[in-house]
């Protein structure tokens, strides 16, 4: 079992937070994913900028520029990523576009994940019917390749999806890009009832979670929640990360209260 | 031809968020129902000649041909369509297909923003609404299309991200589509993108090699020895390569904006200076620095100012079918200034380029040769940067 599969074995809903590299500074990525682990997150997510974001809204597209000026490259993605995995044993992702990883070489892609202890990649521009190749050498170096699926997704585009994504799904809350929204869909339950039919694959819902409440009523529905846009907007309010620390400490307990409503509700109907 | 579906070669592709997917797969089907419709291409056809003025003439550059001592160029006279330029042709077969698909919304991006007048005047004939994205640098420099976009009640939105010019507007308008994707139609102006879009511009666009064809027989009784047509995307050129694919006597030749020159870096030049990679849903060639990361890009003309290309014509490059070279702001000049001279017509910088090679080709052949230049649009739009430029440079 892969370390992120095992995250769902805790029985608990998973927290995973999202940052790009390299933002603010490079020299900040290490610690916030220090202070990410320590406050109850169970996957990080770090994103390798890239030039065109096009799946993601202003907050992270102005990061990845920000990140990119800073002078962040593949490598040092992977240099972070092998310095954050000595401090903490949370399992980490990296996110980014195809075009970067293309261009590193799959192969080599891939094997640096494993030096740096990098346990799955999320590529929004390469659903599977492009991901073949990919996904063939995530598989055998033991990396694994987390696949998106949206709420306008067909019952064969989720049994297509469910079939290959690795770790978990990535459920896109919204039609759009990343970045924080006021309310969630009032339809976010049936789309995940209904991927919940078709695949016992781990569900973490991501895409316009911003609010504790928000992340409480999604931990009622599915296995995880990743947030991304918020941490950042938090990121640039100051140096010490104090809010964006406590943040994070108040998602963690709203997940585990969603936890308790559900045992609450579930030993009401077993009485 | 193709490998895989969707593919040309190994170019091509869907690499697009999964939101999308639906989208290109509902575009994908309607187009091929609509073009086994009759009705569908006779709406297209009666369009084409009553509303954007086809077919536009193939012109014989006599002054043009006797400068360059004496080989024969005509030209494709696409700047004589309705809008100014080839876009319009894309445009209404597009427009038609939103509308069988019943969508009320339509966006585009634009960079030269010929392709946003052409979609602006499209949703103003058949009722949509309208959105057009383009970079703020390309509004500064193509204002007189801006105005005429607005004119025709289209909405302009600026892009001020990344290089703000067209490679932005079209991550602009990507991130609409996913946002609104089941009310609107994304009316993509080039012959890039993620599968279906480089074969549905290809083959609306193939209009201006059909015409080619039977013009060139008809007058010269023979098909042309080079058709040369500049590439940023490459609509206009894959419009009037495609008829000829299989007319191997016929040399094709794509020209790309060398800016300030290859070696400076200050280019646009995607297949002669690229590499493979992935750029707007597609595997072809892009200008990408060793990182992976897509360059910014320059170019005098804003239509070619872009970092990708179609990737038939990535294809036609390995294949070797077609030859792709590289015409610098400089070179572009004197061709727009050439044609001004010699034949009383002002080209679109775009096409400049190409008019600036196919006289520098014309030049090293004999008189029995035959050149076909594709002028895809007209120069209006271009007047004040040719006049800054050349006040700049006496």
């Amino acid at each position: 079992m892969s370390r992120i599969s095992a995250v769902f074995e805790r029985g608990h809903v998973a927290l995973i937070p999202y940052i790009t590299v390299g933002y603010p500074t490079i020299e900040a990525t290490p610690r916030i994913a220090e202070l990410l682990a320590r406050n109850g997150s169970d996957i990080i997510e770090l994103g390798i900028p890239f030039s065109d974001p096009l799946a993601d809204g202003v907050t992270i597209q102005r990061a990845s520029f920000k990140a990119l000026q800073n002078g962040v490259t593949p490598e040092l993605c992977f240099d972070l990523a092998k310095q954050v995995s000595r401090s903490t044993a949370t399992p980490l992702i990296f996110m980014t576009y195809f075009n970067p990883v293309l261009k590193y070489g799959l192969k080599k892609f891939c094997r640096d994940c494993v030096l740096s202890n990098v346990d799955g990649l999320i590529v929004p521009d390469l659903p599977p019917d492009e991901g073949l190749e990919l996904e063939k050498i995530a598989i055998e170096q033991g990396i694994d390749l987390v696949y998106l699926l949206p709420p306008t997704c067909t019952d064969a585009r989720t049994k297509l999806v469910a079939q290959r994504s690795r770790g978990f799904i990535y459920l896109v809350s919204v039609t759009g890009v990343t970045g924080a929204r006021d309310k969630l869909p009032a339809d976010l339950k049936d789309f995940v009832t209904k991927v919940r039919r078709i695949t016992k694959t781990p569900l973490c819902v991501g895409f316009g979670i911003s609010t504790p409440e928000q992340a409480r009523s999604v931990a009622n529905i599915a296995d995880g929640v990743i947030i991304g846009s918020k941490i950042i907007q938090l990121i640039e309010l100051e140096d010490e990360f104090k809010s964006m620390t406590a943040f994070v400490a108040e998602l963690r307990n709203s997940l585990d209260n969603a936890a308790k409503d559900k045992e609450a509700s579930s030993a009401n109907r077993s009485g | 031809m193709s490998s895989k579906k969707g593919y040309f070669g190994k170019y091509g592709g869907q690499f697009v968020p999964e939101t999308l997917i639906p989208a290109l797969q509902e575009l994908e089907s309607a187009y091929e129902e609509a073009k086994k419709s009759p009705d569908f291409w006779a709406q297209f056809e009666s369009l084409c000649r009553d509303y954007a003025g086809r077919p536009t003439p193939l012109y014989f550059a006599e002054r043009l041909s006797e400068h360059c001592q004496g080989t024969r160029i005509y030209l494709k006279r696409e700047d004589l369509a309705h809008t100014g330029a080839h876009k319009i042709n894309n445009a209404l077969g597009q427009g038609l297909l939103a509308k069988a698909m019943g969508k009320t919304r339509v966006i585009a991006e634009t960079g030269a923003g010929q392709h946003g007048v052409a979609t602006a005047a499209v949703c103003a004939k058949l009722g949509l609404e309208c959105i057009i994205y383009m970079g703020e640098e390309d509004i500064r420099r193509q204002s007189l299309n801006v105005f005429r976009i607005r004119l025709m009640g289209a909405e302009v939105r600026s892009v001020n991200t990344g290089s703000r010019t067209l490679k932005d507007a079209i991550n602009e308008a990507i991130r609409d589509w996913v946002t609104n994707v089941t009310n609107t139609y994304y009316l993509l102006g080039s012959a890039v993108g993620p599968h279906p879009y480089p074969t549905i511009v290809r083959d609306f666009q193939s209009v201006i090699g059909k015409e080619t064809k039977e013009q060139i027989l008809a007058k010269c009784g023979r098909l042309p020895d080079y058709i040369v047509a500049c590439v940023g995307g490459g609509s206009n050129a894959i419009g009037i390569f495609h008829p000829f694919l299989n007319e191997e006597q016929t040399k094709l030749i794509g020209v790309e904006a060398a800016g300030r020159g290859l070696a400076t870096g200050k280019h646009a030049a995607t297949l002669a200076a690229g590499e493979i990679g992935v750029l707007h849903g597609a595997k072809s060639y892009v200008l990408q620095d060793r990182h992976g990361q897509i360059r910014e890009t320059y170019s005098i003309s804003a239509g070619l100012d872009y970092p990708g290309v179609g990737p038939e014509h990535s294809y036609l490059k390995d294949t070797g079918r077609a030859t792709y070279v590289a015409v610098t702001d400089e070179e572009a000049l004197e061709g727009f200034k050439l044609l001004c001279y010699t034949e009383g017509i002002q080209p679109a910088l775009e096409p400049a380029h190409a008019i600036f090679y196919a006289a520098r080709l014309a030049r090293t052949l004999s008189h029995e040769h035959i050149i076909i230049v594709n002028l895809s649009g007209r120069g209006d739009k271009d007047i004040n940067i040719v006049a800054d430029t050349l006040k700049a440079k006496p």
